[in-house]
């Protein structure tokens, strides 16, 4: 469980992206993420914090001082379920779930997400999967997930995809709208769009991963 | 009043006993379910983490279906069980209420597709529909076989009362409590029940996922819960499949019945075992309304 595990680096003040918090906090609403006290409540009511590479406080902190690739690149945002903890007590109403998914959706876009951690390849597969179908059909996505990324996992978890498919369950047909080239039109619309304002300065990184 | 319902992908596959169990019960209730014609997926979670703009646009496509199929003229109450699809559908109806620039943008996609969405919509909860929209008495009238003894864990996991939901309390919520209590329950007092179960890291990272399931389990084993009544196809997938991997896992032997309220509700109006889906479960339900030889009763309050 250690092995993203990782101590914050020491950075310079010109190895920092002076954007990157900017960028987070163009999402709607996203300008709360300036008025944090580091209190911590969102670290103490996130169920996953003790799994996490950095603890939410120190990703909101890490945000906000420019450590754009320690954040963009952490488990950390894959780790977070989406549960909502953190933002319904966050006594400054920051939108921490939010920043989460704002984290990944740049992380993804720029190609600095942990590619082979499963729960980034399972949004990925989920995505693709809802992007040409409508829908996504449960079986397909979790053989994907595993082919990527645990193929011996997948003879384990047979047992348990049988006794799905005996219980009526879980089936191998393929789940899909009746009108894909509606659905088709409409996200060819907003193929370019993106809610996050683009990087305006390009970040002074030491090294790259 | 009309209803329309949307399933979500999970109610298809692995939550099928959520949707027959729900359909059969709402039927006796008086509420026919109508599906929502060509419903695609509501964009949440594992979609949202790619792009949120599409998963809007998503979200926006079923409301712009929905608003078809209910009536232009009237106000259309979509009923959406699964906790993600909720949440998602529930943040893209305030989203898009709130922010002019996704709505713009949104509307945009949807005329590309001949599609019109007007606001004329309320994303509701089937817990939230049973205790507010169904009053008492009638709920209580329909109680063949009362649920009399049985110690219920009720199980609202994260997304259906957290951020958005305004039927119930966030941090204790209560709607599932009254409803067991009508028909005859007792409920436990276990105050962990809007803990996250893992969700699908159960899956992806196991070692992570299935500790959270793991201690809802155990706690509500402790507290002298009977079974556990969720209201979301994945909690009920974690809670229930992967007992036998944590029972090794933790070498604590985990083996409780975990059911949709909607099974439960059924079970005490007297519906069958198949209109329930009850053969589906994994940990089959043990208990068997016997309201004379019963040993509990005397704490049910209504």
């Amino acid at each position: 469980m250690d092995k993203w595990r990782e101590w914050p680096k020491i950075r310079y003040e010109s190895e920092l992206d002076p954007d990157f918090a900017d960028q987070i906090a163009s999402i709607p609403g996203g300008e709360k993420l300036f008025t944090c006290i580091q209190c911590g409540t969102c670290s103490g009511m996130c169920p996953l914090s003790p799994d996490m590479d950095y603890t939410p406080r120190q990703i909101i902190a890490m945000i906000r001082a420019g450590f754009r690739q320690e954040v963009l690149s952490s488990h950390t945002t894959w780790l977070c379920a989406s549960c909502y903890a953190c933002t319904v007590e966050c006594p400054k109403e920051i939108k921490i779930t939010e920043i989460m998914y704002a984290a990944k959706r740049l992380a993804i876009r720029e190609k600095v997400h942990p590619k082979r951690f499963p729960p980034s390849v399972l949004a990925r597969a989920f995505f693709s999967s809802v992007e040409k179908n409508g829908r996504s059909t449960e079986s397909r996505v979790l053989i994907d997930l595993f082919l990527k990324t645990n193929p011996l996992g997948m003879i384990r978890q047979a047992g348990l995809g049988m006794k799905l498919w005996l219980k009526g369950r879980l089936g191998p047909g393929k789940e899909s709208i009746k009108r894909t080239d509606e659905l088709h039109r409409m996200l060819a619309v907003l193929e370019k769009e993106h809610m996050i304002k683009p990087k305006v300065k390009t970040a002074q990184h030491g090294e790259a991963k | 009043m009309a209803y329309l319902y949307y399933p979500g992908c999970s109610l298809k596959s692995t939550g099928r006993a959520y949707e027959e169990s729900m359909r059969a019960v709402f039927a006796k209730v008086g509420i026919p379910l109508e599906e929502l014609e060509d419903w695609n997926c509501c964009g949440a979670t594992s979609y949202m983490s790619i792009s949120e703009l599409k998963a809007f646009a998503l979200s926006a496509r079923n409301f712009a279906l929905a608003e078809k199929q209910g009536g232009r003229d009237k106000t259309t109450d979509l009923i959406v069980p699964c906790a993600a699809c909720y949440l998602g559908l529930s943040k893209a109806h305030k989203y898009l209420d709130e922010f002019p620039d996704i709505r713009s943008k949104v509307d945009e996609a949807l005329a590309a597709a001949g599609l019109k969405y007007s606001n004329n919509l309320k994303i509701r909860h089937p817990l939230d529909v049973l205790v507010n929209d169904v009053k008492k008495d009638r709920l209580a009238g329909l109680v063949t076989q009362p649920l009399k003894g049985l110690k219920v864990a009720c199980y609202y996991g994260c997304q259906i009362v957290r951020p958005y939901a305004e039927f119930d309390n966030q941090d204790s919520p209560q709607s599932m409590e009254k409803i067991f209590r009508i028909l005859g329950a007792e409920t436990i007092d276990w105050p962990i029940k809007t803990r996250c179960c893992g969700g699908s890291l159960s899956g992806t990272v196991p070692e992570v996922g299935l500790r959270l399931s793991y201690l809802l389990l155990l706690e509500a084993t402790r507290r002298g819960a009977d079974c556990i009544a969720t209201a979301c196809p994945l909690c009920q997938f974690n809670l229930e499949c992967y007992q036998p991997k944590m029972s090794s896992k933790y070498n604590e032997k985990i083996d409780i019945p975990v059911l949709y309220f909607t099974q439960l509700a059924g079970i005490a109006m007297g519906l069958g075992e198949k209109e329930l889906g009850l053969q589906r479960l994994f940990v089959p339900m043990r208990y068997t309304p016997a309201p004379a030889a019963s040993s509990g009763g005397q704490h049910v309050t209504k």
